[in-house]
């Protein structure tokens, strides 16, 4: 009775009783939701134009912080690192397809899944033995983003709104607006969602394979490098940040793998809904720490109703 | 030449299915098993046995339970670390509860509570498919490490929060625990795993491993034909998870000697992922070429620069280290993406058919 009570009453009962934290709560959630979403974005644009199953898309977003970072220590201004790192980024995208996909097209989709773990490996190592394994500080006062923050009062509590974190939150959308319109808008982006709909078919209508995926890739990245910037001024720049990259494998589960709007929505809910769950049930019923596999227990549920995720393309399968 | 296969004439069925249909490869075999079970516990010194030897085996072993997953049934799973923790903590607590127990029959029994735990985390795939799959072994994964964390019953209210390896004694021979020597953890453990690695051989080679092998190439004309998938897939779920079990109770018993709940991090089951792909899916050979190379190439990596008279920081050392098996990763998958398996099965058709080239 007691337990029933614990998990059914008091939750709502502290929720109603100071909505302030709540609503901090939610926010909270919501923005790292965000950057779930973003590099959940970067998984299905790969996942669309190519069927590949990108794992090293979290490393990237480190690996663009680490540079950015590491190139700055070196005494180039902070603009001139970003031009830097986009570079270094583009250099990536282009040796990944040159060295790794180019020889593997066609190749079943775990073993190109393989390699792209084989890539996050590479990518560590690459990154530690250049800048080093130490946790760094992001750059962002020299990147003129605000460091301050908002506080509001609702309900006569008090709710704080990081500078950084809407900073973030609008970036991101952004991102995701000009994203969407390069792919609905522009002859690249077309020929990307061509490219995604049937590898046959576009090749013969004279899309480029190669020039695509770099420029997948290179999206890819930018969009890591951007994550990147948002996670490591919130909490460091090292490759302790690889966890979330595993977070992102729900979010994109219960999106679905070929829809952005998937990507976006799991995001939001699973930031949301795993903030939720460790302050109200998992800390004071089992013990916290309950944010390491909430996400994957809730997209498991969600997968076992829809199995292609909540947006995905239904799946059809024939003899 | 020494495939010569002219001369071995099969004058019935059952020769011709019989385990070695060429027999220079039961020659080779009993080389093979030969030095294993004589000549490397002759000549391996200490560490040898405790930084290649052992680890190679016990690494092919979870290998080899990820294989029929992976490999034989289709299903893929970046749980295999949790499994082998699950097996772990089973036999931890078995040997603490009834410490009269033969140590070996605890080690077999807590496959048993893995293999069970691995059924439940098998359920989802009745539904779920493909990379989608991967989430419900991820989600085994995550959530059974932070229960390792949080249940303190299971490493028995150690303040430490890790389990010790106990001295654990059979027919008065200590055989796991500080006071156990190399030699005997590595006959244990070579024993164990050609035991299992026979029945894995059989296992695949019959009824229910052309079961899981139609099930991998697709499961719903498998179904078609009579295939009861659940029991495929389900079954598939519990031998691996199984041998997986028994692979993580030996890691901990008759390797570490202690173990705390990251140590089945997810670096774990993509590690023994590694040695499956690498070694080649599908095959049970490759286990072992896998592990051979996943776990011997670190130790070569690091005793190079010593051996090149370059001196190099432990820590770069390290980051190069990854580097460089990340590379290798993706080398071998461009190389021969069915992995080494499949190379040393061209290599022994070309053997076969020497001088000629067809």
């Amino acid at each position: 009775m007691e337990l029933l009570r614990n998990i059914f009453v008091t939750p709502f009962v502290d929720m109603v009783a100071a909505p302030d934290f709540l609503m901090q709560v939610v926010w909270e959630g919501l923005v790292s939701g965000v950057l779930y979403a973003l590099i959940a974005l970067g998984f299905v644009l790969i996942f669309r134009s190519s069927r590949i199953f990108n794992f090293a898309q979290g490393i990237m977003v480190v690996f663009a912080a680490l540079t950015l970072v590491g190139l700055h220590e070196m005494g180039i201004p902070a603009w001139i690192a970003v031009a830097g790192t986009l570079g270094v980024m583009f250099a990536l995208a282009w040796t990944v397809e040159r060295v790794v996909l180019r020889p593997l097209v066609g190749q079943p989709d775990i073993i190109l899944f393989m390699a792209t773990i084989g890539i996050t490996l590479f990518l560590i190592g690459f990154g530690e033995t250049i800048f080093g394994g130490e946790n760094k500080q992001m750059i962002t006062a020299e990147l003129g983003i605000p460091t301050g923050d908002f506080v509001l009062e609702p309900f006569g509590g008090l709710l704080i709104l990081q500078h950084i974190d809407v900073t973030a939150v609008v970036v991101a959308g952004l991102l995701v607006v000009g994203l969407v319109a390069f792919l609905n808008y522009t002859r690249m982006g077309r020929a990307v969602r061509a490219l995604g709909d049937d590898h046959q078919a576009a090749l013969s209508v004279g899309i480029s394979l190669q020039t695509i995926w770099v420029l997948v890739w290179f999206i890819a990245g930018v969009i890591a490098l951007v994550t990147g910037i948002a996670w490591g001024s919130r909490a460091g720049v090292s490759f302790a940040l690889e966890i979330i990259a595993y977070k992102a494998l729900p979010v994109l589960m219960l999106g679905g793998l070929e829809s952005i709007t998937g990507a976006i929505v799991g995001g939001l809910l699973i930031g949301v809904l795993e903030k939720l769950f460790e302050i109200y049930w998992g800390a004071p019923l089992l013990g916290g720490n309950t944010e390491s596999w909430f996400a994957f227990v809730l997209a498991l549920t969600v997968l076992l109703f829809r199995p292609q995720g909540l947006f995905g393309e239904k799946i059809i399968e024939r003899v | 030449m020494l495939y010569r296969i002219a001369g071995q004439f099969k004058t019935n069925y059952r020769a011709d299915q019989a385990l070695f249909p060429v027999s220079q490869d039961a020659w080779l075999l009993g080389l093979i098993l030969i030095c294993a079970w004589v000549a490397f516990p002759l000549t391996a010194s200490e560490f040898t046995f405790q930084t290649l030897l052992i680890p190679i085996l016990i690494y092919s072993l979870a290998a080899l339970g990820l294989n029929i997953l992976t490999g034989y049934a289709g299903q893929l799973s970046l749980g295999t670390g949790a499994f082998m923790g699950v097996g772990a903590y089973a036999c931890y607590k078995l040997l603490t509860i009834f410490p009269w127990m033969n140590p070996v029959v605890a080690i077999l029994l807590s496959g048993l509570f893995s293999a069970g735990i691995g059924v439940v985390f098998g359920i989802p795939s009745l539904r779920i498919k493909g990379f989608y799959l991967a989430i419900a072994t991820l989600a085994a994964q995550f959530f059974l490490i932070w229960l390792f964390e949080k249940w303190a019953w299971l490493y028995n209210y150690n303040t430490s929060g890790a389990i010790q390896v106990p001295n654990v004694d059979m027919w008065g021979i200590t055989i796991a625990g500080p006071l156990a020597s190399s030699t005997t953890q590595y006959y244990v453990v070579l024993a164990i795993v050609t035991l299992i690695t026979l029945l894995c051989i059989n296992l695949t080679r019959g009824n229910l491993g052309r079961m899981w092998k139609a099930t991998r190439d697709m499961d719903i004309a498998a179904e078609l034909i009579g295939i009861n998938l659940m029991k495929s897939k389900l079954m598939a779920f519990a031998v691996s998870s199984y041998i997986v079990g028994v692979a993580g109770a030996l890691f901990v018993f008759l390797w570490r000697g202690a173990a705390e709940p990251n140590l089945f991090d997810i670096t774990l089951s993509f590690q023994i992922l590694f040695i499956a792909i690498i070694g080649g899916l599908g095959s049970i050979l490759g286990n072992y070429l896998g592990a051979i190379l996943i776990v011997g190439l670190p130790v070569v990596l690091n005793s190079l620069p010593e051996l090149l008279g370059v001196e190099i920081k432990s820590a770069t050392l390290e980051h190069l280290n990854i580097m460089i098996i990340g590379s290798l990763i993706v080398f071998f998958l461009i190389v021969e993406p069915h992995g080494l398996a499949r190379l040393w099965g061209l290599i022994r058709e070309k053997l076969i058919k020497w001088p000629f080239p067809h």
